[in-house]
């Protein structure tokens, strides 16, 4: 044994030491900062039951957004729980964990009273191996007769119909199906590659048909297990022994890429998703440091020792056609900078990729926070990629809600890392998503044209927005969740909601879910506002009522109060009413009822309730607003 | 007793059974530590495995009757398994 390993020991005990005594202290920002640290250091089972251990303690009176996930499985995940409670601590996630019994999710799902929606999950993990729901395609496969597997194929696919069916049927939770491993060794040998029915024909076949049943549902995704462990590799990943010992399939070293692959999906379903990464240059997104070694002396192109920085580039371009913002946050000349991004030939990225660009020679962390402004999002939606320790430790201190990407000193498992980083999962995809960027390129112009007005009038009739107001429809859908979930700022109650309990919603009597999408002389802002009315006998409750930051404060905020309060008044109520909720986030929605003239009826701890006469008054609609209603 | 392999392994114990380190001895077993239960001891081979890049069979697991033994035991995996 090493002399640092001993170092390191030593040190983790005295990190566990601190993390008591800030509990003991009440200095519970402290400690979650120290467990963080201990977590990074020292990643493992041990690690983690101490962890949770103590994360227990303080849960409650730390800001963590709570997920309530059900595993139901057919072999022993319990010594993964503490890795993946672990883990979702690190991104701010206070994860409750219910595991089904061995082999009993069927009656889980198909029993409306089972302890399985008691618990009450906002996602569920079916991870059920190959062998336990399809025992004729597995080990005895040699023995039956192909139209026999071709059944029973068939009949494993009718099974998953009917439990997805059950599952949506009582609950609107979020389900995550693992598809079906493939035998590593399948029992004709080389022969089951020669047909679309052997072995890992028809187990291919089942997945594609989960695929599809996952696809139809909404909030019902795969988890492509047959494709982790693949990435893996089946040899490392199975541990025969523990099998036969613990039903465990999983080897030691694989139980962390397990909770971590579940991660890739409860951190998006959690809200957690970052909305920009900010990155540094030298030594990140090329090799070398363009001050000193100049455009032919950095590293960037196709060949090694270039290849892995151009690698990164490609990821990080993949995460901007996700609608991830890219920005830059760099010490160096801002000439020489700007001229090998924009001039040297082996970048893939180019300056008009970046939404926000910071080259100074500043201190990081005020950087950062400027370009949050900037990009109107809040400092907890960024994460930052940078190669040195140091800027990242500065970071930390400073900002600790950013996500910081820890870089390992060889740069070609760069890219690796940053596809891997859970934060940038979408479960969906919007066109706004993929357009994101060019709005943003939209959005710098239009500052621009802002200062060139006599009065904010004029500028909004330069503008020449027009607002398409719908209700919801199956092609919104899916966007407007994702608006419930990642509006901050300007929204009013910030209630979430998924897609599925959007369109239960939907369904029932008196509520009325609209959108709206802004274009203006600029371009397309596409779907950018919710609002959900209730009625009530004769008085309509605002129950939801959000924009995205990039179109505030040029009344398209009033032009949705007005159509709500218009239609409401149409459907025969006297008055509209809603909640003002405050966060730490909302206060940029704080005055929106008393400015359109709404009367204050009830305050309380939780927040101001506003009421507004529609026998009486109506809310103006923007004159400079063109109005376009879809039914 | 190499004290390096010891102190981790006792650490990982401290965790794992919810004990603090310093009152976990080398006699220190599953009749004197209330939390070491099977599930635990599951853990535990886990979390070794894991930390010491090692595969534990059957028999060695079987062993591993107290923190002292399993301190022993993993001292020799690591002497014979060129690392």
């Amino acid at each position: 044994m090493s002399a640092d390993k001993n170092a390191s020991a030593s040190h983790s005990s005295d990190l566990r030491a601190a993390v008591d005594r800030f509990i003991a202290d009440g200095a519970l920002d402290a400690a979650s900062r120290r467990l963080s640290e201990l977590w990074r250091r020292e990643t493992g089972s041990a690690t983690a039951s101490f962890l949770v251990s103590r994360v227990e303690k303080i849960r409650d009176q730390l800001p963590l957004t709570k997920c309530k996930v059900a595993i139901l499985r057919s072999f022993t995940v319990e010594p993964i729980m503490a890795l993946l409670r672990a883990e979702a601590f690190t991104y701010r996630i206070d994860l409750e964990v219910y595991v089904g019994d061995f082999n009993t999710y069927v009656q889980d799902i198909v029993d409306a009273s089972s302890s399985l929606y008691r618990f009450a999950p906002n996602a569920v993990v079916l991870a059920v191996r190959t062998e336990d729901v399809a025992p004729e395609l597995t080990h005895r496969f040699a023995d039956f007769a192909p139209e026999v597997a071709r059944h029973a194929a068939d009949r494993v696919v009718n099974s998953y119909v009917q439990w997805v069916d059950s599952f949506r049927q009582y609950s609107q939770a979020a389900l995550i199906v693992h598809s079906l491993e493939r035998p590593s060794r399948p029992s004709f040998g080389v022969l089951d590659s020669q047909s679309d029915t052997g072995q890992s024909g028809l187990i291919r076949h089942i997945n594609s048909e989960l695929r599809r049943v996952a696809g139809i549902h909404r909030g019902v995704y795969m988890l492509d297990y047959d494709a982790l462990v693949a990435r893996y590799g089946s040899e490392h990943w199975h541990d025969e022994r523990k099998w036969l010992m613990a039903r465990l399939p999983i080897s030691a070293d694989h139980l962390l890429p397990m909770a971590r692959e579940w991660m890739r999906f409860l951190v998006p379903l959690s809200g957690r998703t970052a909305k920009a990464l900010v990155v540094d240059l030298d030594n990140t997104l090329w090799g070398g440091i363009i001050g000193e070694d100049g455009m032919t002396g950095i590293k960037i192109g196709p060949e090694h020792p270039g290849a892995a920085f151009q690698s990164l580039q490609r990821a990080l371009l993949d995460l901007s056609r996700r609608g991830i913002l890219l920005a830059i946050c760099s010490k160096n000349n801002l000439d020489d900078a700007m001229e090998a991004l924009d001039k040297h030939p082996g970048m893939l990225l180019r300056s008009k990729d970046f939404a926000s660009v910071r080259i100074n020679w500043g201190d990081k962390s005020q950087n950062i926070r400027e370009i949050a402004q900037e990009l109107n999002i809040g400092t907890d939606s960024l994460a930052f990629l940078d190669d040195n320790p140091f800027e990242r430790e500065q970071v930390r201190a400073a900002l600790p809600e950013v996500t910081l990407i820890d870089l390992p000193q060889n740069p070609t498992e760069y890219a690796a890392i940053v596809r891997d980083c859970p934060v940038f999962e979408r479960l969906v995809l919007s066109a706004e998503d993929q357009q994101r960027t060019a709005m943003y390129a939209g959005q710098r112009q239009r500052a621009d044209a802002e200062h060139t007005f006599q009065s904010k009038e004029d500028f909004f009739r330069f503008l020449e927005q027009e607002a398409e107001l719908s209700p919801v429809s199956d092609l919104t859908l899916a966007r407007i969740a994702q608006l419930t979930q990642k509006t901050n700022q300007f929204n009013l109650t910030t209630r979430r909601y998924s897609e599925a309990q959007i369109a239960e919603m939907a369904k029932q009597p008196g509520w009325n879910i609209f959108s709206i999408r802004v274009r203006d002389r600029f371009g397309d802002h596409g779907v950018v506002g919710v609002a959900i009315a209730h009625d009530q006998g004769e008085q309509c409750e605002v129950d939801t009522f959000l924009l995205s930051c990039r179109v505030i404060g040029r009344t398209v905020e009033t032009a949705l109060l007005a159509h709500i309060a218009k239609s409401a008044a149409e459907r025969g109520c006297k008055r509209l009413v809603g909640w003002f909720l405050p966060t730490k986030k909302n206060a940029p929605a704080r005055d929106f009822y008393p400015q359109h003239q709404f009367e204050l009826v009830e305050q309380n701890r939780d927040g101001s309730l506003w009421s507004f006469d529609l026998t009486r008054q109506e809310v103006a609609f923007p004159k400079w607003v063109k109005l376009v209603t879809l039914n | 007793m190499n004290p390096a392999v010891f102190d981790q392994i006792r650490m990982m114990a401290s965790d794992l059974f919810g004990v603090p380190a310093e009152r976990i001895r080398a006699s220190s077993s599953p009749e004197t530590l209330e939390n070491w239960d099977s599930v635990q001891h599951l853990n535990l081979v886990l979390a070794l495995e894991e930390k010491f890049g090692l595969q534990l069979s059957p028999e060695e697991i079987e062993q591993m009757k107290s923190v002292g033994d399993t301190a022993k035991l993993i001292e020799t995996k690591l002497r014979s398994t060129p690392r």
